[in-house]
């Protein structure tokens, strides 16, 4: 008992240590060498900001939030289901495989421009389809990848007891993918959050989180810009933990 | 040989699929676009939401504006794009250097790896590119001695900062890849680190450090063009980007030449990390054979 | 007690040596108690023993690739670590750990390569290896192009590339089929006649190690230490012929029976693997 509180604290301890240090020496370098708050702003002058724009923040967070979880529940259903058909229909995988890859490697945010003309520039659906798009891919490659990694051998083990096809998926291929399709929801956890707030810098509508970071730099108020990037980061966590939370709920490993 | 063409033709098959969807949908989907339970669903399918396809490639042809010697649209996206890439080159460039620095490191230290770390992956998490407004901020005020912060300066900060990420984390997977007989048989040998280093670490590090530069160079891009959308730094495609796109009311084919250049620069450097790749075949053959 | 100075003349030398693991929970299991054993220069020995009984620790121990918590190992005079530091053992492990991007002949200039031998000299040294090894057509083929067999005869001309005194193999045929590795028993044989290095060759299979030694050391578990060395007489030459030989079987008997002391002796002439 006392050892693994032990070795958790060895786990826990230098990062604890670094970041403590890191945000003393942050301090300290900007009150010592009188940086400008362009440049960085004291960690105290963004504490205070963020207790002043509370009312603002929220509303943004939310907004941000909404649009990110919308985006990310339906880019991975559409993945999963995606991957669901791939894995069976040859043709689907051989012309979606490209797609996916090309998306993987192409700044998606840049349709937010024209998703807006599209959509209208007092829609909120712009910004999620840019969400839906960017979860879509590692959700769909991580999958895929799970229902492929069926091992021979449970493959031959179900012929023997000449399982279903439906069963072979119950009893084999879903559960042994699921560790993988959460593999790809946490990527796409955090991919959602980056890209809602991004998609926000390209125009339409302006109410979340990162149009407050820009119109807070446009107007020189650092800190409170600050203040603003520290609520996307929390927003990031929120996302990341969560999933990891469902994924442990789901996976119900013993002693772990 | 045949692999890649097929593969080649059925990208293309499908990117045809895909024009032919978005006509489809133009044609037969209702102006207004789709409503269900108030969320909107489908886009509008007017000419001024969705032009046609063939509007895109000539309106591309055309001249940029009416004033005169005005070049055409298709240049002038593809001059901005040759330099946006440039900028996300170097800070791809920057980005990999420090993270593979930092992997090496993490590797020979225990302890800056269970310091570092956590950060990193938690970083991974976090929307660090909000940051970008504010590092573009620096263009234009910071000057040291005869050198002068410009704004193309920090476009590239941010992208190095993206690309370097997974740069760091590719790096120190590849570098602690090696099993413990390989491990081993080189302390057999009494080669040092740096011997360990250069015979076994690094040629064990390459299956994991080009997926990473495929990440990092992806993540250089989205970073030079994000940013240049924050800074609006003159030159760039992501200002090209908005700025068709504002005059999307009276002109709305000309909106997806940038965005089409934007992906071409991602197709790119996709495609020279794979030729990297090709260059390194026998860094590879457990991947290839696998 | 007083040790006298170890003579160079045992390639190794182990006295006294125990290894102690702790396990995170302040338990602690004994691998090896007090352990003591001579090798001569050129001599072939056999480690044999049920899994756990610490044979590859020891073997582990004299390479230096982990420290003894007790007694003393000397490695030609030299302690276990400055032996290593001058190369005077080469290893070879269960699985041949060749380098993917090498190829046969790359992997084998490795140690030579790494101890900044000269161009000329490296390649003269790799072409005699793989001449030894009967690899000559397959110089500039990858790892991944050979059998597990070809592949663990590129570990040991890997061993053998600088000449070593002693040959420290850890059940480098464990991995094979019986055919392959009785083959391999018979170059591993002829290869150490040829090059006179002394061998210490772990394995768990009895009529191996009666076929390759002088002497085989018999280990027994928990803890580990030596329950008893049978000499094996069975001359210099070995060939395929004396897997039947009476004197072969009358070996393999005895280290069986050393093998099960503490158990019923098993019936004579069954399960000879």
């Amino acid at each position: 008992m006392r050892a693994t509180i032990r070795s958790n604290l060895r786990a826990v301890l230098p990062p604890v240590l670094l970041g403590l240090l890191s945000l003393a020496a942050w301090q300290a370098l900007v009150v010592l060498a009188d940086i400008q708050p362009y440049l960085l702003p004291a960690p105290t002058a963004i504490a205070t900001q963020l207790g002043l724009v509370m009312p603002v923040l929220v509303p943004a967070l939310i907004a941000t939030g909404t649009n990110a979880l919308l985006g990310l529940v339906a880019g991975s259903v559409i993945a999963i289901v995606g991957a669901l058909i791939a894995s069976r229909l040859w043709i689907v995988d051989e012309l979606v495989t490209p797609v996916v890859a090309a998306i993987a490697v192409v700044p998606i945010v840049a349709l937010a421009p024209v998703l807006t003309t599209m959509f209208g520039a007092t829609s909120e659906t712009p910004r999620r389809v840019i969400v839906a798009i960017v979860v879509f891919v590692p959700v769909f490659v991580n999958t895929l990848r799970g229902l492929r990694q069926v091992l021979p051998v449970h493959r031959d083990l179900m012929r023997a007891y000449n399982a279903s096809n439906w069963q072979l998926s119950r009893t084999v291929t879903i559960p042994g993918a699921l560790p993988y399709v959460f593999t790809g929801l946490n990527i796409a956890s955090s991919l959602a959050v980056i890209s809602a707030i991004v998609a926000e810098y390209f125009g339409g509508l302006q109410n979340g989180l990162g149009s407050r970071i820009t119109s807070a730099a446009a107007n020189s108020a650092y800190p409170r810009a600050w203040a603003y990037v520290f609520g996307a980061i929390l927003l990031g966590v929120l996302f990341y933990a969560t999933t990891l939370a469902i994924e442990r709920a789901v996976s119900r490993r013993p002693g772990r | 040989m045949m692999r890649l063409w097929r593969r080649l033709g059925l990208g293309a098959l499908s990117i045809v699929l895909l024009a032919l969807l978005w006509e489809a949908y133009k044609a037969v989907g209702p102006a207004g676009g789709v409503d269900m339970a108030g969320l909107q669903l489908l886009p509008r399918t007017t000419d001024l939401a969705m032009p046609h396809i063939a509007d895109m490639v000539i309106r591309a042809l055309e001249p940029v504006n009416s004033s005169a010697g005005s070049a055409p649209v298709w240049i002038a996206v593809l001059l901005a794009g040759v330099s946006s890439l440039g900028t996300a080159s170097v800070g791809l460039l920057i980005g990999s250097v420090i993270g593979v620095l930092l992997a090496l490191l993490m590797q020979r230290f225990r302890l800056a790896e269970s310091a570092v770390l956590p950060w990193l992956v938690l970083s991974q998490t976090v929307p660090l590119i909000a940051l970008a407004p504010l590092i573009v901020s620096w263009g234009g005020r910071v000057q040291i001695g005869a050198f002068e912060w410009e704004r193309w300066m920090s476009v590239a900060v941010i992208a190095a900062y993206l690309a370097f990420f997974p740069m760091a984390v590719g790096a120190l997977r590849g570098l602690q890849s090696p099993d413990a007989i390989h491990t081993e048989l080189m302390r057999s040998y009494a080669a040092g680190w740096w011997k360990s280093l250069l015979y076994l670490r690094l040629p064990a590090s390459v299956p994991f450090l080009l997926p990473a530069l495929r990440l990092g160079a992806a993540s250089a891009i989205i970073g030079t063009v994000v940013a240049e959308v924050s800074t609006g730094a003159k030159g760039g495609i992501g200002r090209l980007i908005i700025e068709y796109a504002q005059s999307g009311s009276s002109d709305p084919a000309k909106a997806y030449a940038p965005i089409a250049v934007a992906v071409v620069m991602g197709l790119i450097a996709a495609g020279v990390v794979a030729a990297l790749g090709l260059l390194l075949p026998r860094y590879r053959r457990n991947e290839i054979s696998a | 007690m007083s040790i006298p100075a170890p003579s160079s003349a045992s390639a190794v030398d182990v006295r006294g040596v125990s290894r102690v693991f702790r396990t995170g929970k302040g338990q602690s299991v004994t691998a090896l108690d007090d352990v003591s054993l001579t090798v001569a220069a050129g001599q072939f020995v056999s480690l044999i023993g049920p899994s756990g009984c610490g044979k590859s620790t020891l073997l582990r121990l004299i390479a230096d690739l982990d420290t003894p918590t007790g007694g003393e190992i000397h490695v030609f005079g030299k302690t276990a670590r400055q032996a290593r530091l001058n190369q005077a053992y080469g290893i070879a492990f269960q699985s041949a750990g060749l380098l993917p991007w090498r190829t046969v002949a790359a992997n084998i200039e490795l140690p030579l390569h790494l101890h900044n031998v000269p161009r000329a000299r490296r390649a003269e040294r790799v072409r005699e290896l793989i001449e030894l090894v009967g690899l000559a057509d397959f110089a500039a083929s990858f790892p991944d192009q050979l059998s597990g067999g070809m592949q663990q005869r590129v570990a040991i001309a890997r061993s053998l590339a600088e000449s070593p005194g002693l040959l420290l193999m850890d059940e480098p045929f464990g991995a094979l089929d019986e055919m392959t590795r009785e083959r391999m028993q018979a170059e591993l044989v002829r290869i150490s006649a040829e090059t006179g290095a002394a061998v210490v060759f772990v394995t768990h299979s009895i009529p191996e190690a009666v076929f390759l030694s002088d002497r085989v050391v018999v280990m027994s578990p928990r803890p580990g230490r030596i329950r008893a060395i049978v000499d094996v007489s069975l001359g210099e030459v070995r060939g395929e012929l004396l897997r039947e030989e009476a004197g072969f079987f009358a070996a393999v008997t005895e280290v069986r029976e050393a093998l099960h002391l503490d158990q019923a002796a098993p019936a004579r002439g069954m399960d000879l693997r």
